[in-house]
């Protein structure tokens, strides 16, 4: 284990996965944002173009976004986030981690807003609030506190989801791996190495969206 | 939808005005981003008939979509089926009165969940081919399942653990009361409803299990998306072969989850109910965040 940790850039590897995961989340964030407020306005288009969005990004496999990326965005259509080759890789793996993700960020979102009984909107109304009052007061803040699981979930899946960025060439955990893997043959060592890299980032999260979510859950 | 109501007042004159505005927004900024997509295909020559037609033809579907698909579908559910029993045996190790049995199958099921199903494969693709497992031409397939059987085994597990937990408590009461072991009441009175209310998250896992076999390009599997990379070299129409591509997969795997809807209505109309977590949305759609 240690003879893998002094030869190859381990370190290194989780700190590319980790800008990933950081740059893609906040991504993933505000385009999710964007996409649950068009699915739960009360205009049809927009909660139609909210819904293909969703239904389009969930069903599709995030390494054939991936794939497309480099192969068919950067290669034919010319879509080059930036000149040098590994940077325009990373990139677009940003570009599709937020894209994919938002997906989930949305449905998150939107199941947070779905935990607010209807009648906490009409006990807001019937007390005079105005509409702008109702959703500042009573909604939103209920929404917010059911969708901490939820989101959750999400950003842990999303830190997993970044290996998928060794697809196309990003020097991340997988790929350093797959480059481990092919000069030493796969020892299990070195699985454990990288696994436990991926624990160390997830289940502390895990723990503490969990304890959130207790902490914040709005009683009923 | 709940959302909707909750949201917002029935609108009056002004604010029908309004959505009407917004919704011509709307279509105007759809339209031109679909515009804006198209020129930019257009610019790089990818609309010529000669790219799509070949779609038409049938030897492009037997040669290479057909057998893509057969790919996508002989892991998914391989690894479905395979998945099934580990996570019966872990789920119920969770539940085990021992407390050593219990916290190895804990430790075993997080483990398996926090690690990326790239990083299992990667793992058993290089084992298989060191120590000759399988005969070489099985070792992307057998990589393929062992990545998505531990990933989804272990959430399953979990969903029979939350299954058997969500079970009122009156249930193992009454089978405790009528002399049954804790055993024959957990296989006899527990596990029979739990497996039921799961059956709308196994529908759903599949879901994740054929996305997921999409990691197999990067271990040389030929599924669908390594068929259509192929496909895209052939004809010099990589664009179009991906967006097929995405088709079929986005296709199949709406279909699924609708199954997936339709089965849970099923269940919660004969009175079981589906494992939920905290935020009340149904284990389904969460599970369904892999890749």
């Amino acid at each position: 284990m240690a003879d893998v940790l002094s030869r190859y850039d381990v370190l290194g590897a989780f700190w590319t996965t980790i800008q990933l995961a950081v740059l893609s989340s906040v991504g993933a964030l505000l385009l999710g944002t964007l996409v649950a407020v068009l699915r739960v306005s009360p205009i049809r288009v927009l909660q139609l173009l909210g819904t293909g969005y969703v239904n389009t990004f969930r069903n599709t496999p995030l390494t054939l976004l991936m794939v497309f990326s480099l192969l068919g965005a950067t290669y034919i259509l010319g879509l080059s986030l930036a000149a040098d080759i590994g940077a325009n890789a990373f990139r677009w793996a940003v570009v599709m981690l937020s894209v994919y993700h938002a997906a989930f960020v949305c449905e998150a979102l939107r199941s947070g807003v779905n935990t607010v009984p209807i009648g906490q909107a009409e006990a807001a109304r019937s007390i005079g609030l105005t509409f702008g009052q109702s959703l500042r007061e009573v909604i939103l803040p209920q929404a917010f506190r059911g969708a901490v699981a939820p989101l959750g979930s999400v950003l842990i899946a999303l830190i997993k989801n970044t290996t998928v960025a060794a697809v196309i060439g990003v020097s991340d955990a997988a790929g350093l791996m797959s480059e481990v893997v092919e000069n030493e043959t796969g020892t299990v060592s070195v699985f454990l190495v990288f696994a436990l890299g991926f624990v160390v980032l997830t289940l502390p999260l895990g723990i503490l969206f969990t304890s959130l979510s207790r902490r914040l859950a709005v009683r009923r | 939808m709940t959302a909707q109501t909750a949201l917002f007042d029935a609108p009056g004159p002004r604010a029908r005005r309004r959505h009407a505005v917004l919704t011509a927004v709307g279509g105007v900024v759809a339209l031109g981003l679909l515009v804006l997509v198209l020129r930019r295909m257009a610019d790089a020559q990818q609309l010529q008939a000669s790219l799509w037609s070949p779609f038409l033809t049938g030897t492009v579907w037997r040669e290479y979509l057909l057998p893509g698909l057969w790919g996508t579908f002989r892991a998914a559910v391989l690894s479905v089926l395979l998945a099934g029993v580990f996570g019966l045996v872990f789920g119920i190790g969770r539940l085990s009165a021992h407390r050593t049995v219990r916290w190895v199958s804990g430790v075993v099921v997080e483990f398996f969940r926090a690690v990326p199903v790239l990083i299992m494969m990667i793992f058993a693709f290089a084992l298989y081919a060191h120590n000759q497992v399988f005969d070489s031409s099985l070792n992307p397939l057998a990589a393929v399942v062992t990545g998505l059987t531990l990933y989804n085994g272990s959430v399953l597990a979990e969903l029979v653990r939350s299954g058997v937990h969500g079970l009122p408590r009156g249930q193992t009461e009454a089978g405790l009361s009528i002399g049954l072991t804790p055993a024959q009441t957990l296989r006899s009175v527990q596990l029979p409803q739990a497996l039921t209310a799961m059956l709308p998250a196994l529908v759903g896992q599949l879901v994740v299990v054929l996305k997921d076999s999409a990691l197999g390009y990067q271990i040389t599997y030929t599924e669908l998306l390594s068929w259509s990379k192929i496909l895209g070299s052939a004809y010099t129409n990589t664009i179009p072969a991906y967006l097929v591509a995405a088709v079929l997969f986005i296709t199949v795997n709406y279909a699924l989850t609708r199954v997936a809807g339709l089965v849970e209505r099923r269940v919660a109309r004969r009175g079981g109910r589906a494992p939920r977590t905290t935020a009340g949305e149904p284990a389904v759609l969460q599970d369904a965040t892999a890749t």
